[in-house]
C-alpha cells in the first residue's frame, strides 16, 4: 500500500531524513518510535505533504502512485489520513460544516455525489457513537476551546468519518490521560479492517498495549534503525532509547 | 482610605521622589557664544570648529529648511513654546590645544566623569568598553582609539572624522535622516557640535563595546549632537550611549540625530540608557529630548536592533525607527520608558518594510506614575513590494497611581497581503494579589514593586549589554522607588 | 490633496444655500430648530470640512469628496412611481415595521407621517414630530451633536430637515424589529443629509436595523447623523447595512449617549459601496454601561471603507467592546482607527478594541490604528491589530481532510467575517445577512441584486 524508499528530506537546509525505507500492507499495524529529534513528526508531515520541508531524495508510492507529486488535498482524497500531533484550532468553522466539507470532498474525488444533509448528519451521529466522543464537541468550533484530550478524540471521530486506508497518528497518545487514552485507542482498534492500514508514531510504550502493533520501528537521526515485532516496543520501554544510541552513535 | 492603603500611597511617594543624583555642576571654564539663533550663529559654529567649507554649506542649507518648519504638534504632549533664542548654541570646555594624551584633559573634567561613572582612563577601565565623552558641545575624549583603529575600526569624535574622514562623512552625513526630515533634525543640522562617528569595515566584528557618554554641564545651552555608525559587509558592533545633565530650574534642549547604516550581512545593536534630568517633583527643569534615530538596513541580511531605557527628560520625543531595505533584513526596537512626577514621554519606533521577507519586533513597556503621561506611537508600514515581510508589536503599559496617564498610538499600514502585522497592547496596574503574595513570602511592599517592576521590563532588560542592565535595572528602582496604590 | 481654498468655496456655497433658498424653505420652522441652524453653521463655517492633516482623517480626503457638483436635496423627492414596486427588501421573512427615507426625506406612501404602536413607541419622521413632539425633540435634538467639533456633524446640523424619530416610552419595548431603509434615487447627482433621533427611555428596549441602499446609477452623497440616547437600564441593538453602489458617497456620522446600566449593541456592515466613511461616538455617562460595537467590511475594486470609533469612558464600571474586521480584495482600501479614551477616576473600566483585515492581493491596502488613551489606573484596557492572510496551518489542517484549496480558503474567510454577524440577534437577519456574506465572498452575488437599476452592471463597464 505504501512504499517509502530511501527518503531523505530537509527544513530550511538541514537535513532531518536520511534514507528512509518503509513498506507498509493492508491490514498492518506499524510502530515508529525513536527518541525526541529523530524526526518521527517529519516523516507523518512529509507524508501528509507539509510544504515546509523539502524531500531532496527518494519516493514514496501510495498504491502505486507518487504521493510526493499530490497536493495534501489530494492525498487525504486518495486516502492518507494524518492524526495532528498538535489539532489546529479554527474558530468561527463549526466542525459540522468542516466535516461535511470533508467529507463530500472526498465523495467528489471518487465519483460519488454529495451526501444528503440528513444523511451526513446520521453518519455524524453513528460515528460519534462509535468512537464515544461526547455530542457537544462537534456542535462547537474546530478545536476551539479543546481540552488536549478533547482534540485527540476529535482526530479519531474525522478519521471515522473518512475512512482513511491509511492513518498516521502522529504522536496520538502525548498528553492524554489514562481514560482518553482508552476511547483513542478503541477507536482505531474498531476502525482497523483487513483493507487498511494504521502507523502509529509515538515516544511510549503505554499506548502500544492498547493498539497493538504487527512491526515495530525505530526511527534515530533520520533512518530506520532497527525493526522487529512488538516485543521490541517493550525492549525499548525497558533500556531506554539510551540502549539503540550506544549501538547507532 | 485604608492604612494599608495609605501605607502604600506614602512608599509610592518616597519611591517616587528619590533626587536625582547625577545633578551636580562641574565648574569649568567654558568657550561660549552668544545666546541667540541665526545664521551668523550656524557660521560661528562652523568657524569655531575650524570646518572645511563643504560643511558649513551643508549647515547652512539645513538651517534654511529650518526656517520654512514648524514645530511638530502631532504628539501628545504639553510643552510650553521654546523660545530658540533663548539658547546658547556652542559650549565647549576650555582647552588650550588639542588632547592627546589623558594628562591633558582637564582634572576637573576627568573627575567629573568619574563622578557619573564612566572612567576615561583605559587602564582603569575593567570591561572592554571604548567610550567618546562628549560634554556640552564638544567630545573632549575618546579611549582605545589605537587598539581599533588596528583593525581597523573608526571611532571618533564627529570633528575629527569631518577633518580625517571627510569622504566617509561626506557619503553618509544626512543619508538616513536628512536635514529636511523634520522640525529638530533640520536644527540638528544646521547647529550640531560635536558627537561620535563609528565606522567598522567589511567583515569586522568589534571586539568591545562602544559608547558615547553626553553630558549637559553649562547653564542655558542646547546640546545638539549626532552620531553616525556606518556598519559594512559582515561587520558588527554594539554601541552604547548615555547622558546626563545637572538639575536645573531652566529646562535645557536638548536635539540629538543618530543615523546608522548597515551593509549587507552587517548587524549594528545600539543600547540607549537616557537619564537626562526630569525636573523636580514639581515638574519645574528638566531637558526637553528631541531626538531623531533611525538606521538603515541597506543590505541583504542586515539588522538593526534598538534598545532603550528612557527614564530622564521633563520631554521626551523619540521613535528610533529602522528602513528595513534588504531582503531579510531584520529590525528590532526594545523600549522601557518609564516617566513620573510631571514628566511626559512620547516615544515608540517605525518599521519601514522595503524588502522582502523582512522582520520587525517591537516590545514597548511604558511605567507610569505620578502626574506624568506616557505614550507609545510606532508606525508599521509595510510596502507593496516587501513579499512575506511580518511585523510583531507588543506594547504593554503599566500605570502606578490614578493622577498618570498611559497611552498607545500605533499606525499599521500596510500594502501586501503576504505580510503579516499584527499590534497588541495592554494596560495594566501592579495587582493587590500580585503584592500580596509577595508580602506573604516576607517580600516587603516596595521591593515587591521593584521586583514586578523589573519583571514586567524583563524582556527589554536582558536585550542590554551586561553593564548597562545592572545600571538600568538600578535606574528603574530609583526611577519609581515607592510607586503603587 | 484638496488644498484650502477650494474647502474654503465648498463652506461659502454651503453658506450661501443656508442664507438663501434653504432658509425660505424652513422659514417655518420653531424657534430652538432655528437655534441649531444658526449655531450650527457659524460652527461649520469655522471648522470647515475635515481633510487628511486632521489626524481622524489622515487616510481618507473627506473634503475632496465635496468637490463634485452635486445638487442638494432640501425638499423631498417626489415619486411617481410606487417605491414598492422598485424595492423590495432583501429580507423577506424579516418581520419588522419598515419606514422609508428617500433621499433624505420620509416616505410615506398614505400620506401617514408618525405612528403610536401598541407599545407606547412613537415612530415616524422627524419633520412630523417636530410639530407633533416638539418638548420632546427639544429636549433631545442636536444635544449629543452639538459637543462634536467633527465638520462634517456641523454641517448636517444645520440644515437638519427630516429623518427618523423613534420614541421608546420608559420600561417600553418595541413588538418587533423596526426597519428603517434609507434610499438614494434620482437621475441626477445629489447629495442628501438625513438625521435620525432615536430616544430610549429608562428601562426600554428595542431593536433597529438600519439599511442603505442606492436605486439609481447616479453619483450620490450622503452626510447622515444619528443621535441614539439610551437612558438607565436601556437595551438597545442597532444593526446597519449598507449596500450602495460604487458611484456614492457615504458619510455616517453616529452619537451614542449612555445613562446607567444602559446596554447598546452598534453592528456595521459594509457589503458594498463606492467611499463609506463611518464616525460613532459612544459616550458612557454613568456607571454600569455597557457597549458593543462591531464593524464588517467586503470590499473590492477601487472602493474604500473608512471606519472612525471613540468611545468616551466618563465614568466608572463601564464595558465597552469594539471588534471591525475587514476583507479587502482588489485593490480596495480600508481604514480603521479606534480610540478608548479613559477618563481620570472611571476605574475598572473593562474596554477591549480589535481590528483584524485579509488583504487578498498585493494592490489592497489597510491603515489601521488602535489607541488607547488612559487616564485611570485600575482598568483592563487592550488593543490589537492584525492584518496578513488566511493561516497557513489552518488551511493545511483542512487540506489534509480533502478539502480543496479554494474551499478552504473560502471557509476560512467565511468564519472570520462570521464572527461579526454572529452578534445580529435578529434572527432572519442573521441569516440574511449569513447567506449574504457567503456569496458576496464566492463571488456570486450580483452586489446590488435587490436593484432594479442594474447600476453595478453599468458600474463594470467603466
Amino acid at each position: 500500500m505504501l512504499k517509502i524508499e530511501n527518503l531523505h528530506a530537509s527544513i530550511n537546509g538541514k537535513e532531518i531524513l536520511k534514507g528512509v525505507n518503509l513498506e507498509i500492507n493492508p491490514g498492518e499495524v506499524h510502530a515508529i518510535m525513536g527518541p525526541n529529534g529523530a524526526g518521527k513528526s517529519t516523516l507523518s508531515s512529509i507524508i501528509a505533504g507539509k510544504e515546509i520541508y523539502e524531500v531532496t531524495a527518494g519516493k514514496i508510492t501510495f498504491d502505486g502512485i507518487n504521493l510526493l507529486e499530490l497536493a495534501p488535498e489530494e492525498r487525504a482524497c486518495a486516502g492518507v489520513f494524518m492524526g495532528f500531533q498538535y489539532p489546529i484550532e479554527i474558530p468561527g468553522v463549526s466542525m459540522v460544516n468542516f466535516m461535511r466539507t470533508a467529507v463530500n470532498e472526498h465523495r467528489k474525488y471518487r465519483g460519488q455525489e454529495p451526501l444528503l444533509a440528513a444523511d451526513f448528519l446520521k453518519l455524524m451521529r453513528d460515528k460519534k457513537a462509535l468512537v464515544e466522543i461526547d455530542s457537544k464537541l462537534t456542535n462547537r468550533s474546530v478545536n476551539e476551546g479543546f481540552s488536549g484530550g478533547e482534540k485527540k478524540k476529535n482526530e479519531i471521530f474525522q478519521m471515522a468519518m473518512l475512512e482513511p486506508k491509511l492513518a498516521v497518528l502522529d504522536e496520538t497518545d502525548s498528553g492524554l490521560d489514562i481514560d482518553a487514552l482508552r476511547i483513542v485507542a478503541n477507536g482505531v482498534n474498531k476502525l482497523k479492517t483487513k483493507d487498511n492500514a494504521t502507523i502509529v508514531i509515538t515516544h511510549y510504550q503505554r499506548l502500544l498495549d492498547y493498539i497493538v502493533p504487527d512491526f515495530v520501528h525505530v526511527l534515530y537521526q533520520g533512518k530506520i534503525v532497527k525493526t522487529a515485532g512488538k516485543e521490541l516496543a517493550l525492549e525499548l520501554e525497558d533500556k531506554g532509547y539510551d540502549w539503540i544510541k550506544k549501538q547507532f552513535d | 482610605m485604608s492604612n494599608k492603603e495609605k501605607d502604600q500611597e506614602q512608599i509610592l511617594r518616597d519611591v517616587t521622589q528619590t533626587d536625582y543624583k547625577y545633578g551636580f555642576v562641574t565648574d569649568i571654564e567654558n568657550d561660549m557664544i552668544p545666546k541667540g539663533l541665526s545664521e551668523e550663529t550656524v557660521r560661528l559654529i562652523s568657524a569655531k570648529k575650524n570646518e572645511p567649507e563643504w560643511m558649513l554649506e551643508f549647515r547652512l542649507k539645513a538651517y534654511q529648511q529650518f526656517l520654512k518648519m514648524e514645530m511638530p504638534k502631532w504628539a501628545h504632549l504639553n510643552i510650553p513654546e521654546i523660545d530658540l533664542q533663548e539658547v546658547i548654541y556652542y559650549s565647549a570646555p576650555k582647552e588650550k590645544k588639542e588632547v592627546k594624551s589623558l594628562d591633558e584633559v582637564d582634572p576637573e573634567l576627568l573627575a567629573t566623569f568619574e563622578k557619573l561613572g564612566i572612567s576615561l582612563d583605559e587602564q582603569k577601565r575593567l570591561s572592554g568598553i571604548a567610550v567618546d565623552a562628549v560634554i556640552d558641545s564638544v567630545s573632549v575624549k575618546t579611549t582605545f582609539k589605537e587598539t581599533l583603529g588596528e583593525m581597523g575600526i573608526i571611532f571618533c569624535s564627529f570633528s575629527e572624522a569631518i577633518k580625517d574622514h571627510p569622504d566617509l562623512i561626506k557619503k553618509y552625513l544626512g543619508a538616513v535622516v536628512p536635514p529636511s526630515d523634520n522640525y529638530f533634525a533640520a536644527l540638528n543640522s544646521a547647529v550640531f557640535s560635536d558627537g561620535s562617528f563609528c565606522y567598522i569595515p567589511k567583515g569586522v566584528r568589534c571586539p568591545m563595546e562602544l559608547s558615547t557618554y553626553f553630558r549637559i554641564n553649562a547653564a542655558n545651552t542646547g546640546q545638539f549632537e549626532r552620531t553616525l555608525i556606518v556598519a559594512d559587509d559582515e561587520s558588527y558592533v554594539s554601541y552604547l550611549e548615555g547622558c546626563t545633565a545637572p538639575q536645573r530650574d531652566e529646562n535645557q534642549l536638548h536635539a540629538a540625530i543618530v543615523e546608522i547604516i548597515v551593509e549587507k550581512e552587517a548587524e549594528v545593536k545600539y543600547s540607549t540608557v537616557q537619564n537626562w534630568y526630569p525636573g523636580d517633583k514639581n515638574g519645574v527643569g528638566g531637558i526637553y529630548n528631541f531626538v531623531t534615530k533611525r538606521g538603515i538596513c541597506r543590505g541583504e541580511s542586515s539588522k538593526i536592533s534598538w534598545t532603550q531605557v528612557e527614564t530622564g527628560s521633563a520631554v521626551t520625543w523619540k521613535y528610533p525607527s529602522c528602513i528595513l531595505k534588504g531582503d531579510n533584513s531584520v529590525g528590532e526596537f526594545y523600549s522601557v520608558a518609564v516617566t513620573n512626577n510631571h514628566q511626559q514621554a512620547d516615544t515608540g519606533s517605525k518599521m519601514i518594510h522595503i524588502g522582502k521577507n523582512s522582520k520587525s519586533t517591537i516590545i514597548s513597556k511604558g511605567i507610569s506614575a505620578g502626574f506624568s503621561q506616557n505614550s507609545y506611537r510606532g508606525l508599521v508600514k509595510v510596502l507593496k513590494g516587501a513579499k512575506e515581510s511580518r511585523n510583531y508589536s507588543q506594547c504593554d503599559s503599566l500605570l502606578l497611581g490614578d493622577k498618570c496617564g498611559a497611552h498607545t498610538f500605533p499606525y499599521l499600514e500596510v500594502d501586501n497581503r503576504s505580510a503579516i502585522v499584527e499590534h497588541e497592547a495592554t494596560t495594566s496596574k501592579i495587582s493587590e494579589d500580585q503584592i500580596f503574595y509577595c508580602n506573604q513570602r516576607g517580600i516587603k511592599t516596595e521591593d515587591a514593586i521593584g521586583l514586578i517592576v523589573n519583571g514586567y521590563a524583563k524582556e527589554v532588560l536582558n536585550k542590554l549589554p551586561m553593564e548597562f542592565a545592572v545600571e538600568a535595572q538600578k535606574l528603574l528602582q530609583v526611577s519609581l522607588e515607592g510607586s503603587v496604590g | 490633496m484638496i488644498i484650502k481654498e477650494e474647502i474654503k468655496n465648498i463652506v461659502s456655497e454651503f453658506e450661501a444655500l443656508h442664507s438663501g433658498q434653504f432658509a425660505s424653505v424652513v422659514a417655518a420652522t420653531p424657534a430652538f430648530l432655528k437655534n441649531i441652524y444658526n449655531q450650527s453653521i457659524a460652527k461649520f463655517k469655522s471648522i470647515g470640512l475635515p481633510n487628511r492633516k486632521n489626524e481622524n482623517y489622515k487616510y481618507l480626503d473627506i473634503a475632496n469628496l465635496f468637490t463634485k457638483n452635486y445638487e442638494k436635496a432640501i425638499t423631498p423627492t417626489q415619486v411617481k412611481v410606487d417605491i414598492n414596486d422598485i424595492f423590495k427588501c432583501d429580507v423577506p421573512e424579516l418581520d419588522t415595521n419598515a419606514i422609508i427615507i428617500l433621499n433624505g426625506f420620509y416616505f410615506s406612501p398614505d400620506g401617514n407621517k408618525i405612528n403610536t404602536l401598541p407599545s407606547g413607541a412613537v415612530v415616524g419622521s422627524l419633520s412630523q414630530a417636530i410639530i407633533d413632539y416638539p418638548e420632546l425633540v427639544e429636549k433631545y435634538l442636536n444635544k449629543s451633536a452639538e459637543k462634536s467639533d467633527e465638520g462634517l456633524v456641523a454641517l448636517n446640523s444645520a440644515f437638519i430637515q427630516d429623518g427618523v424619530f423613534i420614541y421608546v416610552p420608559k420600561d417600553a419595548k418595541l413588538e418587533k424589529p423596526l426597519q428603517i431603509i434609507h434610499l438614494m434615487m434620482e437621475s441626477k447627482s445629489i447629495m442628501a443629509q438625513h438625521r435620525n433621533l432615536f430616544v430610549f427611555e429608562e428601562g426600554s428596549e428595542g431593536k433597529v436595523v438600519i439599511c442603505d441602499h442606492s436605486l439609481s446609477p447616479s453619483e450620490f452623497l450622503t452626510n447622515s447623523v444619528s443621535e441614539i440616547f439610551a437612558a438607565e437600564n436601556a437595551k438597545i441593538e442597532v444593526v446597519r447595512m449598507q449596500n450602495e453602489h460604487n458611484s456614492s458617497k457615504q458619510l455616517t456620522n453616529t452619537f451614542i449617549d449612555q445613562q446607567k446600566d444602559s446596554d447598546v449593541i452598534i453592528n456595521t456592515l459594509t457589503l458594498h459601496g463606492g467611499t463609506v466613511r463611518n464616525n460613532l461616538f459612544v459616550n458612557l455617562n454613568d456607571e454600569g454601561c455597557q457597549n458593543r460595537a462591531y464593524g464588517l467590511n467586503l470590499t473590492d475594486r477601487n472602493q474604500q471603507v473608512d471606519n472612525y470609533v471613540y468611545i468616551n469612558h466618563a465614568k466608572p464600571n463601564c464595558h465597552s467592546t469594539q471588534l471591525y474586521k475587514g476583507v479587502l480584495d482588489d485593490e480596495a482600501k480600508g481604514a480603521f482607527s479606534g480610540r478608548i479614551f479613559v477618563a481620570p477616576d472611571a476605574q475598572k473600566t473593562e474596554a477591549f478594541q480589535n481590528n483584524n483585515t485579509m488583504l487578498l492581493t498585493d494592490d489592497a491596502q489597510m491603515r489601521s490604528k488602535p489607541q488607547l488613551e488612559i487616564y485611570a489606573d485600575d482598568v483592563k484596557c487592550s488593543h490589537g491589530s492584525t492584518s496578513g492572510q488566511l493561516d497557513e496551518d489552518a488551511l493545511f489542517y483542512m487540506k489534509a481532510r480533502g478539502i480543496g484549496d479554494k474551499e478552504a480558503r473560502m471557509l476560512l474567510m467565511f468564519a472570520f467575517a462570521h464572527e461579526i454577524i454572529s452578534k445580529i440577534s435578529v434572527e432572519p437577519l442573521f441569516e440574511r445577512v449569513n447567506n449574504l456574506v457567503e456569496k458576496r465572498l464566492r463571488g456570486e452575488m450580483s452586489r446590488c441584486n435587490n436593484c432594479m437599476m442594474a447600476c453595478d452592471t453599468n458600474q463594470k463597464n467603466n
